[in-house]
């Protein structure tokens, strides 16, 4: 054999090797040709080995290029297998895309009941302010809940709480113990324990003998406030729940006080925020008022301060209390005050 | 009550539109919850005064009649009309066609259109309270006095403004007409009228008819009273019968329409005793005697005891004094002689009295507000002056007034300083003047020094007692908005920590996020709840409720258990292919024993967590997992997680609670306090709340007890060991009564033992009968260097070594 046919045997070799290559559709027929022809006895590897045959002076040549088309095709192996890889995956994948809408692994959320989450958020409000959390009692005495607060027995002012007294009579016949009607009995129950300055919140139940409806249950949360020290006035009132207001409600909340009416306190107030709902123009749930009603406050009354052993020419403060339901309401949109402790899961899996 | 605007400009001119006047009230501290229009919306061209020129029969209908009205200018209509009280020359409204009314049979407001009834063509109507909105009364027509104008638009003749006012219990002044005008004379700058109380005395002097006498003169504070003769009952006339009517009273005759209308104006309650039915002429007040009967004006037979107080003649008491008239002195049709009593009575005797009769009435609801002994003869000499008006008749001179004890006029100084300490604004005492003089204050001159003010009430306020009370009157007229507004400044006290508060928030946090919804229930519950849960008897007698609103909230719970019970039934009912994951932290109420002491409960903070149905949600992809239930071992992981997310280290030991299945309980020890409970609730109680079908894993906690124990225990840090550590795997077979808990303690006593977790337990036919096999995985880490294999190897020898000598394992091959 010459140069000149060896040579050119390779050329050949090369063409058709390069031109099967290409026709290739699957990994498993690449490796059938990388065998036929870069194998061991592959055709390649076999036209190498006859080189041996051309006399040595001419081999070089030969050799060169049949160096060359080894290369070449390995090069073009290397390629083929990269390509053809890429598309198996692909078509793999392809085949076995996922329904991405389908829903993932379930992950169990529980979730806060409404009442507090809203008892939170209030008390974080007043804490920016310095109020620190306390708790009471819910069953009370009659002296706590009543009548250290300026509310004597069988004052009219009473028929404000009805009450639910607990069976137990004392050596009088009376009934001293009670379940608590509002939060406000912690009042006389932190000062007594307390010296001056008080900052507090008072979160708890309360119950009321009372029908139920819609926006009335018999059994309820509230949020006490106190502040009392030197100094404190009802400039300091309105200005504190005012930013209470604008803290859980948002910035631009508006608010208002008017006299209202509480035996322990005086001036008595009631504080109304711009309905946030309808930015005062009206809607239903500010009764076409512009205005909701969210908080009773005021100046302690110097009968509880004295009743305590302060004295009020030196001590004054505020008190104020505001229901928890009715400010989740207002926030969540609930209607119906009743479904807060029926516990219907359908209710609390959306807080 | 109800306020119409037309009785409030009376005494006071109204400067404001009548919703601004409301609102100004409101803001004031008297709130006005609404401003009724009555008749406002009546067109003035269709809803007219008509005369009933005459009454025909209907040709066909028995019950109809054909009555033809004057509308005046010469319009005359006949109508066809349901009513049984029409009658030619009655006065009545008539409405014509396009009027909007309401619809009595489409229970609309509408516009009126013509009608063919029973053959007779109808157009127009005549009106009854229901169609013009002014009632509830849709039997009869309105019939008007007769000297209501004919033709005239019936907007102008019966319309007004009617204020509806909710009062505030320290201000029974606010009851009546006067008090409010007051209030709207203060808030606009006006000036207040107040009716002229003068009459003719015609007769004789009052004391030589009769003799009245006051014998409890703690309980009777003052009596007045005069006498007028020749009376004439009979309706009252149509500015009486419209003023009482407005304000929601309903007339009944020319006399007692009186007395409700100087109620209603003065705030004194007033009674018309038939003179001539007082026997000897005497009127005695005093304690009832025991057993003593009395028939009150409502027919009522009431059983009266001391202290209730009557009102009596020399017999028997003739009225239930400050709380309603007796029947047998009643003002009827032959009344001619009437004695008018105007008194004052003590708050809480009526209070009591009325609240023990269950008989509450504007009487009793104004002298338990404490109204004012001033306003007693001014009220007597008002209705006096008025009964002579409407009912004719002579007066007799002078009035008796009986005041045992005479309360002066509160009188309250007020200094500059306190305001400024209260409201946070410097105002000028003169202002401040200005301001109570308009609301009826007298500035006395009682030694007040500097620009100090000394201030009498005004004898219609009853809630003026100290200098504060003046210092919210000041507020509220100027206006709280008006005020000042400031932020807290001062000191902010010292933190005080509230350990149970953040023990309960934490819990809370953990448990949401270990997927448990978080529930509230009622503190009250049920004998009956109580029973099924089988939560009395033991040692546990619950607080029980001396009134409560319904046998169904009857005892203060002392433990959770019936609540978590009844909640998951109910949610069972509506989900039952969900699994139920839910707990509540709130308090149980444990009675403690004093006798007839009052000593308030423990209040246990106490969390309870229960698992029932599904334990995943149902999935696609958790094919395998969809029919499990959940069980003991799902409340454990979760109770094991919140410890854990608490820093609380706890065992676990075999509980018997008769709750709970035996072999499926666990006592919860933090050291050797036991917190807790963890179990399965026994079926016999889940059937008694319909919760059958799967089991129910509860655990229960003493957040108090927890916090004593995690106190205690702070999570410490400990490194994470530089070296590799190797994990081992060994089966044992133990004996069943071997705990896993003994088994780790063996295995982690070893100090190259790092963790150990279990990860099968099996019994089965390759395990001998009363034996169970549990395999490990030991994971051993060195604080020195990297573990050889055979080092590992040695150790786990050494270890099965000692299982085997302590508690007779064996490897399982």
């Amino acid at each position: 054999m010459t140069t000149k046919d060896a040579t050119s045997n390779l050329r050949e070799l090369q063409a058709q090797a390069m031109s099967e290559l290409g026709a290739l559709r699957d990994l498993s027929h690449l490796e059938e040709w990388r065998v036929s022809y870069l194998g061991r006895k592959g055709k390649l590897t076999q036209t190498l080995r006859s080189l041996g045959e051309i006399p040595p002076e001419q081999r070089r040549e030969a050799g060169m290029a049949g160096n060359e088309a080894k290369q070449a095709l390995e090069i073009a192996y290397g390629l083929r297998l990269k390509e053809l890889e890429e598309a198996a995956l692909a078509a793999k994948l392809q085949q076995e895309r996922l329904d991405i809408t389908l829903p993932g692994w379930p992950v169990l959320s529980g979730s806060l009941h409404p009442t507090t989450s809203i008892v939170r958020e209030v008390c974080a409000a007043f804490a920016t302010m310095g109020f620190q959390v306390v708790e009471g009692p819910e069953v009370e005495l009659d002296g706590y809940n009543f009548e250290k607060l300026n509310i004597p027995k069988d004052h009219p002012a009473r028929d404000m709480w009805n009450t639910l007294w607990v069976d137990h009579t004392d050596a009088n016949g009376g009934r001293p113990m009670l379940l608590r009607t509002h939060t406000s009995p912690m009042q006389a129950r932190i000062m007594e324990k307390t010296k001056p300055p008080v900052r507090v919140v008072v979160p708890g139940k309360c119950y009321r003998y009372e029908a139920t409806d819609a926006t009335h249950e018999w059994h309820f949360t509230q949020v006490e406030g106190l502040a009392v020290d030197k100094g404190i006035t009802l400039a300091d009132l309105k200005g504190t729940l005012y930013e209470f207001a604008r803290i859980l409600f948002g910035q631009d909340r508006k608010v208002r006080f008017r006299c209202d009416y509480f035996p322990f306190v005086e001036p008595g107030a009631e504080m109304s925020m711009d309905c946030f709902l309808c930015e005062g123009k009206g809607c239903r749930v500010c009764k076409h008022t512009g205005w909701i009603e969210i908080l009773g406050a005021g100046m302690v009354h110097p009968k509880v301060l004295e009743g305590v052993g302060y004295d009020s020419n030196t001590y004054t403060g505020f008190a104020f209390g505001m229901g928890m339901e009715r400010m989740a309401m207002l926030k969540h949109g609930i209607e119906d005050i009743r479904l807060f402790y029926a516990n219907d899961l359908r209710f609390l899996k959306q807080f | 009550m109800q306020v119409p605007l037309s009785w409030l400009k009376k005494y006071v001119p109204i400067t404001l539109p009548p919703r601004e006047l409301a609102h100004r009230l409101t803001m004031a501290g008297v709130e006005v919850t609404a401003v009724h229009e009555q008749g406002t919306q009546w067109e003035r061209d269709k809803v007219l005064v008509g005369h009933v020129l005459k009454v025909e029969p209907h040709p066909n209908a028995d019950r109809l009649r054909l009555p033809t009205v004057d509308l005046g200018k010469g319009e005359q209509v006949t109508v066809v009309c349901g009513a049984p009280n029409v009658a030619a020359g009655q006065k009545i409204i008539f409405a014509k066609e396009g009027a909007r009314l309401f619809n009595t049979h489409s229970s609309r407001v509408e516009p009126l259109r013509p009608a063919n009834i029973r053959g007779v063509r109808s157009v127009g109507m005549v009106c009854s309270a229901l169609e013009l909105d002014l009632g509830q009364d849709q039997e009869g027509i309105v019939v008007l006095p007769d000297d209501a104008p004919i033709g005239a638009p019936a907007a102008d003749y019966l319309g007004d403004i009617i204020f509806e006012i909710e009062t505030t219990p320290n201000r029974p002044d606010c009851l009546c007409v006067l008090g409010i005008a007051h209030e709207v004379a203060a808030l606009t700058g006006q000036k207040v009228t107040e009716p002229d109380l003068s009459y003719p005395e015609d007769g004789d002097p009052i004391v030589k008819h009769v003799a009245i006498e006051i014998a409890d003169p703690d309980l009777c504070h003052r009596y007045t009273a005069s006498l007028i003769t020749g009376v004439k009952v009979g309706p009252s006339p149509k500015w009486l019968q419209d003023a009482l009517a407005k304000s929601g009273q309903r007339p009944i005759n020319n006399v007692v329409d009186v007395t409700n209308y100087v109620m209603l104006e003065y705030n004194q309650p007033l009674h018309a005793f038939d003179f001539d039915k007082v026997k000897e002429r005497h009127i005695i007040v005093r304690q009832a005697r025991p057993g003593e009967e009395l028939v009150t004006l409502d027919g009522a037979t009431r059983k009266l005891s001391p202290p209730m107080l009557v009102i009596a003649d020399a017999h028997d008491a003739v009225g239930l004094a400050g709380v309603m008239g007796g029947a047998n002195t009643e003002v009827s049709g032959y009344t001619t002689a009437i004695l008018l009593e105007s008194a004052n009575f003590e708050p809480i005797n009526t209070r009591r009295t009325s609240a023990a009769l269950k008989l509450s009435t504007g009487a009793a609801y104004r002298f338990e507000r404490a109204i004012r002994a001033e306003l007693a003869p001014l009220a007597l000499r008002r209705a006096t002056q008025l009964i002579l008006q409407v009912a004719g008749g002579k007066a007799a001179k002078g009035i008796v007034d009986l005041q045992p004890r005479r309360n002066p006029p509160p009188v309250v100084r007020l200094t500059r300083c306190r305001v400024k300490q209260v409201l946070g604004a410097d105002l000028s005492m003169s202002k401040v003047q200005s301001v109570l003089v308009s609301l009826g204050f007298t500035p006395t001159k009682a030694e007040g020094h500097g620009d100090d003010l000394v201030l009498e009430a005004p004898f219609w306020r009853s809630d003026i007692a100290i200098e504060d009370d003046l210092v919210e009157e000041i507020a509220r007229i100027i206006g709280y908005d008006e005020m000042p507004t400031t932020s807290l400044s001062g000191h902010i006290p010292h933190h005080v920590p509230q350990p149970m508060w953040d023990l309960k928030q934490k819990a809370r946090d953990l448990l949401a996020a270990a997927g448990m919804h978080e529930a509230i229930s009622y503190s009250l519950t049920s004998h009956e709840t109580l029973e099924r849960a089988e939560v009395f008897g033991n040692d546990i007698q619950p607080l029980a409720i001396a009134n409560p609103m319904s046998a169904q909230f009857q005892y203060l719970r002392p433990n959770l258990r019936g609540s978590m019970f009844e909640t998951l039934a109910a949610n069972w009912r509506t989900s039952p292919r969900d699994g139920l994951r839910l707990f509540e932290i709130g308090r149980a109420y444990l009675p403690r024993q004093a006798g007839h002491k009052a000593t308030l409960p423990d209040e246990r903070e106490t969390l309870i967590a229960a698992f029932a149905g599904r334990r995943f949600p149902l999935s696609w992809l958790a094919k395998e997992q969809a029919g499990q239930d959940m069980s003991f071992f799902d409340a454990k992981g979760v109770l094991e997680s919140l410890l854990s997310g608490l820093g609380v280290e706890t065992r676990y030991e075999p509980a018997e609670d008769s709750a709970l299945l035996t072999g499926r309980a666990a006592r919860i020890l933090c050291g050797d306090q036991a917190v807790g409970a963890v179990g399965e609730v026994h079926p016999r109680i889940l059937e008694r709340f319909d919760l059958t079908g799967a089991p129910v894993a509860i655990f229960e906690i003493d957040l108090a007890k927890l916090l004593e124990a995690a106190a205690r225990t702070e999570k410490r840090y400990s490194t994470a060991g530089r070296f590799p550590e190797s994990a081992r795997d060994i089966a044992l077979v133990v004996s069943a009564d071997v705990s896993s808990e003994s088994i780790e303690a063996v295995i982690k006593r070893h100090k190259m033992v790092r963790r150990i977790t279990p990860f099968d337990v099996f019994v089965g036919s390759s395990v001998a009968a009363g034996k169970r096999s549990i395999a490990y995985q030991i994971v051993f880490q060195s604080p020195k260097d990297t573990l050889t294999a055979e080092q590992v190897s040695r150790a786990l020898e050494d270890i099965l070594r000692q299982l085997q000598r302590e508690l007779g394992a064996e490897m399982r091959v």
